[in-house]
């Protein structure tokens, strides 16, 4: 049993890591430019159909997940110039809902181009096998997964904290005015976040492809979870989307395994719990 | 406001007699306005109104219409077709309201949101409710001396609920309660200040959008004979939200118009392309970018027509 569990507990943490990189974006967004981006799932989607056509393409993995999220922060970027620039001056709802419209547009998109069906993605044959860890059997890929998402963490942990572009986007998080007062080209700044955002999307959904395979719905199946993640976590908290995914990750990988008919219920209800005790997330700022 | 119940009473007669010169099909489709018409008035309650955007709305229209099929199945009245749904809605919208109206903005957003894929995800799962499938053959109510299978005696029948539920939305939203409620959206701080209970109404409000949605999702259930886990699903909130948006919020009339709007240009789309998710996704970007105040709003810029 002790390996068994084991095994789920590892299960749980690929997940959570594979959400922490998708909830990281969203909550970075929000924080940034007060959006809830509703089509950051899709851009999960885009990126694992990106992915799946450059590993066709290039035949490696690697590249794709170099090139792949590049071309979703582009999407991303334009996206941001052209539609939710003019709106800043609007109520944030309409923000919102705006995203929302771009939810059916890419879903729609990627139906014609890349067709409804399930489309498996290889993972690279480097990690192709399985792993035994301390008498635990699992796919190697996603021992991956675990070590690339806690990498990726520290690494924007160190980007945010430690950078000049980290100090201008924590200024722009705090008080985006102020920070534009003080000589920043806050509206660069704003695309820049707001790429950027989407390309770890992207990231994630090429990471996602080999475990999760391909499928138009899949950026709505995933944006539910996430929104929960940064509920959890806290809004335009970094530590709280790294907490908040390991959370919910091991909260649903644990839900199927041993409340199969509850499974799908247990992670609202752990959010429902949060937000009785703390409706502001676990390290979220104050509600106003 | 005479001259908006004279033109209201038109349009109803209009719609009455429409199944006299129309084919089937037509009919249908103006049935399916009526009902999404509830759905759409009854979302823009809450968020025209009182300024609370739900993007869980669909848990109430799913309710309504399992809460339906379980009833009717049982007893075929009116008790299981309307009452039934309706205050199984409502109850729940309590229950969600009280949680959900403790956050406000995109807090409340997403937490409706997660309310209704918690639905979805159960009805989606146990057999009960017929899981992946939903339930099929939902029996229309018996009612004394009329056919409710008969397209043109339920054409009268949704058409009768539509007026009743319409005027009643409309009283709503003229009382001092809607007036308290469109206060709410102006300014929540300065209701709370000078002595309105703003949770009390915002709940009364998110409960009446539940009940009239459970209603809606009755007889959308009574329309199709079935019902399926989608009706819960996220998009059902999203189509709701999209009608009211292209309709114009903040107007009654607006919502229906919107839903007439979604609804023909849908069956008008699918008849000549299949992408029809990606031009209503356009559709309703360059609405949210182009024409914040939605068919009503442009038309008020345009003729001076007035509120």
């Amino acid at each position: 049993m002790p390996v068994d569990l084991f095994a789920q507990a590892l299960n749980g943490l690929a997940y959570g890591v594979l959400l922490f990189l998708l909830s990281v974006g969203l909550t970075l967004i929000f924080g940034m430019l007060d959006v809830v981006n509703l089509a950051h799932g899709s851009f999960y989607m885009l990126g694992a159909y990106a992915g799946l056509s450059l590993i066709a393409g290039t035949g490696n993995f690697w590249l794709a997940l170099l090139l792949a999220p590049l071309a979703v922060g582009l999407v991303g970027a334009l996206v941001e110039v052209t539609c939710l620039r003019p709106l800043y001056r609007r109520p944030p709802l309409d923000q919102v809902l705006l995203t929302f419209g771009f939810i059916y547009l890419f879903e729609d998109l990627v139906k014609w181009i890349w067709g409804g069906r399930i489309r498996s993605i290889p993972p690279p044959d480097l990690f192709s096998g399985s792993v035994s860890v301390w008498g635990a059997i699992i796919p190697s890929y996603r021992l991956f997964v675990i070590v690339f998402g806690l990498v990726m963490a520290v690494l924007l942990w160190l980007l945010i904290e430690r950078t000049r572009l980290g100090a201008i986007i924590r200024a722009g998080v705090f008080d985006a005015e102020m920070t534009g007062g003080l000589g920043i080209n806050i509206r660069r700044v704003f695309t820049a976040v707001f790429a950027f955002g989407a390309a770890l999307g992207g990231l994630s959904g090429v990471i996602a492809g080999p475990i999760q395979s391909a499928y138009p719905s899949m950026g709505v199946a995933i944006l539910i979870p996430a929104l929960i993640v940064v509920v959890v976590g806290g809004l335009g908290s970094l530590k709280g989307s790294l907490v908040g995914s390991l959370v919910i990750g091991q909260a649903e990988t644990f839900g199927k395994a041993w409340l199969p008919d509850a499974a799908m219920l247990i992670i609202y209800v752990v959010m429902a719990t949060v937000m009785l005790v703390r409706p502001q997330g676990l390290f979220g700022r104050p509600l106003k | 406001m005479t001259a908006r119940l004279i033109g209201f009473a038109a349009l109803v007669v209009l719609a009455a007699l429409f199944p006299l010169v129309a084919g089937n099909y037509p009919v249908k489709l103006l049935q399916e306005i009526l009902i999404w018409g509830i759905f759409a008035m009854s979302l823009d309650v809450l968020m025209g109104y009182a300024g609370m955007v739900s993007f869980g709305h669909s848990a109430f229209f799913g309710i309504g219409g399992y809460v339906a099929a379980l009833a009717l199945a049982e007893n075929p009245g009116l008790v299981s077709a309307l009452v039934l749904p309706a205050l199984a809605a409502g109850l729940a919208a309590l229950v969600i309201g009280f949680f959900s109206i403790r956050v406000s903005g995109v807090y409340f957003i997403m937490l409706t949101l997660a309310f209704s894929q918690m639905f979805y995800a159960y009805a989606f799962q146990v057999s009960w409710l017929g899981a992946e499938d939903g339930i099929v053959g939902i029996p229309r109510p018996a009612l004394p001396g009329v056919d409710l299978a008969n397209i043109r005696s339920f054409h009268g029948y949704l058409l009768g609920l539509f007026v009743v539920v319409a005027l009643g939305l409309w009283r709503v939203v003229r009382s001092p309660f809607g007036h308290v409620l469109r206060g709410i959206h102006e300014n929540e701080a300065r209701m709370e200040a000078v002595g309105y209970a703003v949770d009390r109404y915002k709940l009364l409000a998110f409960a009446i959008a539940g009940v009239f949605a459970g209603l809606a999702g009755s007889l959308y259930a009574q329309f199709n004979g079935s019902i399926t886990p989608d009706a819960f699903f996220w998009t059902t909130s999203g189509e709701a939200l999209l009608m009211v948006i292209i309709g114009g919020t903040g107007t009654l009339g607006g919502a229906v118009l919107g839903a007439a709007a979604f609804i023909l240009l849908q069956s008008l789309v699918s008849t000549y392309t299949e992408r029809w998710m990606l031009i209503l996704g356009v559709t309703f970007i360059l609405f949210v970018l182009f024409v914040p105040g939605g068919i009503v709003g442009a038309l008020r810029g345009r003729v001076g027509l007035r509120a």
